[in-house]
């Protein structure tokens, strides 16, 4: 172990003054989810485009806790906003921004008004256009009708109004082109409404229209599932979807993901899940899931210090990323269990080869207090992940292989008593119930 | 085959009807003569007489014990004149007439110093009476044996009973299988006579026939307080399950303290308590049991902690309730059944450990006493351990039983054996009750008139409640 980590330690050094040194030169096209300082935020909207890039905002401002951070957020969610059409939002926001920044980000009395007008006309104006459709039996015309109403509505934020808008137009869908552009605006619809249920069967009934995918597209279905299979907790499927995202998605699905997402969340639901063959034949051969990693060095680095069991300069990494990932919309909520699944794993695979390990040596690999190692071992092994023992007066951890034969034969007594003892409990339960039975004739004693 | 046996049945069946008639039938001519005799003196002595007739076979016995049933007035009025009549009967040889007398005779009050020679007198004739003549009379050797049990208690001296209720159990039972009425109360006696290995020895029989379920209920709750005396606390675990799952409309009060020992027991013997119930618990006891153990599911909850100082700040709240069940001792136990519970978790994942990192995650006061806990433990056979006291270390063995001795081997066979007892035992009621008339028809009126379902469910009688549900196909 130990010449791999003094060769790991001048390593760490390197990237991190190199990461430092690119951070000021590059213009932030993907660095800012990733770094270890503050989220710039205005970088990491750019990333998105859409309804997500205000409700990733507005999270953030929710979330982050600094004050400077939280109105920089709003000042930028009340600048897209006002692009859009949701006054709603906008009332909302205004309201949270709560005059700090400002008259020029009060509330537009005469925007919002302007813009509810403008709705309501085109909104009547949509009606009129699909009763027509509708009196006239022009499928595609009412498909487009239904269409144009979704669109409307989810420009104003009534998602749910929006949902079943696309849902109608699946009864005039007549190419399979149609059905997968309504399910397209489903999932987007759904995931914006937290509702990845629906994501999942949408997604299903997409891949089902064999010969409308094109690899943009079957990128896109991908990263939907994906998403609700993290939402589901079922980070090995999840790990898996994103890991399928092929590379011609670029920076078509930016109302949903960036493809930097793409890598974050495929690399650490791998981490979390996958075994270490896996590990290297999906993620780090996976010659299409490389092109995300590029976009996201950090992340790169991080698996492949893991895979050569560096696991200092991992664990370090997944450290400085983590306030920024506590700030994404769709991993915040698993962070804390992927990262203790991540350092579970690590550890595990640490102790796998070794018949006997140096705990001071494996503490300075992983960077932590021999003491603070002890408990984590103790705990790992009492949920019997790590079949070993700690020898705590040397310091040292032994592997332990199991007696089979004994634990066997331990099995089968145990088995053979429980299995008596019920029988016995059985027997006599039968019998008061057949006293029951007998109630009306009971034996006079 | 089965229709040969019908047959025969059916002509021996009406052979023996009629020649029970009969004899019911002279006697109740006889009595009618005593009655007209209307001399109560003569009558007693007269029965008497019958007694020493009637005592020779099972025939004549049957005979003497119809007619004593109708004389049980004549006893009752003529109670305090019978005490002499006992000295002309040999209770060994006409044990059912002793019995009858015995019985009127006790039945008025009496005082203390009677009472003395009541429980001589009880005691003497269990102690010789003959089995299968007061088994014609069961209602009455239980009636004499509950007096006796009344007057020792009286006595304040438990112990006296305790043997002659043995004895008067051994001679009712019909097999050891089955539970009588006198069990709870010889458990009783043994609990309060502190004879908790007396009380064992009757435990150790598995019992299966039951007639009151009231009875069993306080079997095993008694017998789980034996049981729990003698630190046997895997039996009385078994025991108090049996109260708290067993089949009842409706909730008793001894379900409730059983389930207060259940969990107590549970913790101290297991170091867990699953608080959910197995499901062939009767719906009465699922629903509420729990209201009435509030206190001790507390318990239960800072137990799964792990941390000695949640559980006792846990005891220290509800001490009131613990000390009015009288649990306050069980309770103290679960306590420091706590240390040892942590310190066995430590032999999994150590190897060596120092006296004073053991007292720390234990949270003992001080190495010393760390010291002690794991003495005692290598001591009772729970950790497999050696203490260096010169450095202050403890290293932790693994189980030293190899699984090789002729022991071990005949200690397996035996386990063998019995469960396959046990099968067939499990099989032979199972067809017996798919041919009990009342569960048939008890089943038939649920499952309305298909014929296949109740095919089936004659073969699945009683599976229903049990956890071996897998079987029923």
């Amino acid at each position: 172990m130990e010449p791999e980590d003094n060769a790991a330690g001048p390593v760490i050094g390197d990237e991190e003054i190199h990461a430092n040194g690119r951070d000021e030169s590059d213009s932030q096209r993907h660095r800012p989810i990733i770094s270890g300082e503050q989220l710039d935020i205005e970088a990491y909207a750019a990333l998105y485009t859409g309804r997500t890039k205000t409700t990733r905002l507005l999270f953030i401002a929710d979330k982050c806790g600094a004050p400077s951070m939280e109105l920089e957020a709003l000042r930028m969610a009340y600048d897209e906003i006002k692009k859009g059409e949701d006054t709603q939002l906008f009332r909302e926001v205004v309201g949270k921004i709560n005059g700090r920044l400002g008259p020029n980000y009060g509330l537009d009395d005469a925007w919002a008004d302007a813009v509810d007008r403008r709705a309501e006309s085109r909104k009547d104006k949509l009606e009129n256009e699909l009763n027509a459709y509708r009196t006239n039996l022009i499928k595609e015309s009412i498909r487009m009708g239904y269409n144009d109403f979704g669109d409307f509505f989810y420009a104003h934020g009534r998602l749910g109004e929006a949902f079943k808008n696309y849902v109608r137009t699946r009864d005039y869908c007549t190419t399979s082109k149609h059905i997968i552009h309504m399910c397209l605006n489903a999932i987007l619809v759904s995931i914006e409404m937290g509702q990845f249920t629906h994501v999942t069967s949408y997604v299903g009934k997409a891949e089902q229209a064999v010969d409308g995918l094109d690899p943009v597209t079957i990128a896109k279905l991908r990263c939907a599932a994906g998403l609700s299979h993290l939402e589901g907790k079922k980070y090995k499927l999840a790990a898996r979807k994103f890991l399928e995202v092929g590379p011609e998605l670029g920076n078509n699905y930016t109302e949903i993901i960036a493809p930097q997402d793409v890598a974050t969340y495929g690399t650490l639901c791998a981490l979390a899940s996958f075994d270490r063959s896996e590990l290297k034949s999906k993620v780090i051969d996976n010659t299409n899931f490389r092109n995300f990693l590029e976009l996201v060095p950090e992340i790169r680095e991080l698996i492949n210090d893991f895979y050569t069991s560096h696991y200092a300069s991992c664990l370090e990494y997944l450290g400085n990323l983590k306030t920024n990932l506590l700030l994404d919309i769709h991993l915040h909520d698993h962070v804390e269990t992927l990262y203790e699944q991540i350092r579970n794993k690590a550890l595990i695979q640490y102790t796998l080869p070794f018949v006997s390990v140096d705990l001071n040596m494996m503490a300075n690999a992983f960077n932590t207090s021999v003491t603070g190692l002890e408990k984590e071992l103790e705990a790992l092994i009492t949920n019997d992940q790590i079949q070993a023992r700690i020898d705590s007066h040397n310091k040292i951890l032994y592997a332990r292989h199991a007696d089979q034969r004994n634990g066997t034969f331990q099995r089968a007594l145990q088995t053979g008593n429980e299995f008596d003892r019920e029988l016995r409990a059985m027997l006599l339960r039968a019998n008061l119930i057949k006293h029951d039975y007998n109630l009306k004739a009971p034996r006079k004693y | 085959m089965f229709t040969f046996f019908l047959s025969m049945f059916l002509l021996i069946f009406p052979l023996t009807y009629n020649r029970k008639e009969k004899r019911k039938f002279i006697i109740n001519e006889g009595e009618r003569r005593f009655d007209l005799m209307n001399l109560s003196m003569s009558s007693v002595e007269s029965l008497v007489a019958q007694i020493h007739g009637l005592s020779s076979n099972i025939g004549e016995l049957t005979q003497l014990r119809n007619y004593l049933k109708q004389c049980d007035d004549l006893l009752r009025t003529e109670s305090t004149r019978l005490a002499p009549l006992l000295t002309e009967l040999d209770p060994s040889v006409h044990s059912l007439g002793y019995l009858y007398i015995l019985e009127a005779c006790t039945s008025a009050p009496i005082s203390k110093d009677q009472a003395n020679k009541l429980v001589l007198s009880v005691a003497r004739f269990i102690n010789v009476c003959a089995a299968e003549q007061i088994r014609l009379a069961p209602e009455k050797f239980i009636s004499i044996c509950k007096r006796l049990m009344l007057q020792v208690m009286l006595l304040e001296d438990p112990m006296r009973g305790v043997a002659p209720l043995l004895t008067s159990i051994r001679k009712l039972q019909s097999s050891t299988e089955q539970l009588t009425t006198l069990h709870p109360d010889f458990m009783l006696l043994c609990l309060l006579s502190k004879c908790y290995k007396i009380g064992l020895s009757v435990l150790e029989d598995d019992i299966f026939e039951v007639d009151l379920p009231r009875d069993l209920f306080l079997y095993c709750y008694y017998g789980g307080m034996i049981c729990i005396g003698q630190k046997q606390f895997r039996k009385a675990l078994e025991l108090l399950h049996n109260v708290v799952t067993a089949p009842m409309p409706i909730i008793s009060a001894i379900a409730v303290e059983a389930y207060k020992k259940y969990i107590l027991v549970s913790l101290i013997h297991l170091g867990q308590f699953a608080t959910s119930f197995p499901k062939y618990t009767s719906s009465a006891a699922q629903r509420n049991l729990k209201n009435f153990s509030q206190s001790y599911l507390e318990l239960v909850n800072s137990y799964s902690t792990g941390k000695v100082s949640e559980v006792e700040k846990c005891v220290e709240i509800y001490k009131d309730t613990f000390g009015s069940d009288n649990n306050l001792g069980l309770v103290k136990q679960v306590v420091s059944s706590m240390y040892k519970r942590n310190i066995q978790r430590l032999t999994q994942t150590y190897l060596t450990l120092s006296l004073q990192d053991i007292a720390n995650t234990v949270q003992l006061n001080s190495p010393k006493e760390a010291e002690m806990h794991v003495l005692q433990m290598i001591q009772e056979g729970d950790i497999y351990a050696t203490i260096n006291q010169k450095d202050g270390m403890v290293r932790f063995l693994e189980d030293p039983e190899q699984y090789k001795t002729c022991e071990m081997i005949e200690r397996l066979d035996f386990s063998i054996q019995r469960i396959m007892r046990l099968s067939k035992k499990l099989t032979t009621m199972n067809e017996v009750m798919s041919c009990d008339p009342s569960y048939l028809g008890k089943v038939h009126i649920q499952l309305g008139r298909s014929g296949k379902d109740l095919i089936m469910m004659i073969f699945i009688p009683f599976l229903l409640n049990s956890p071996y549900e897998e079987r029923r196909n």
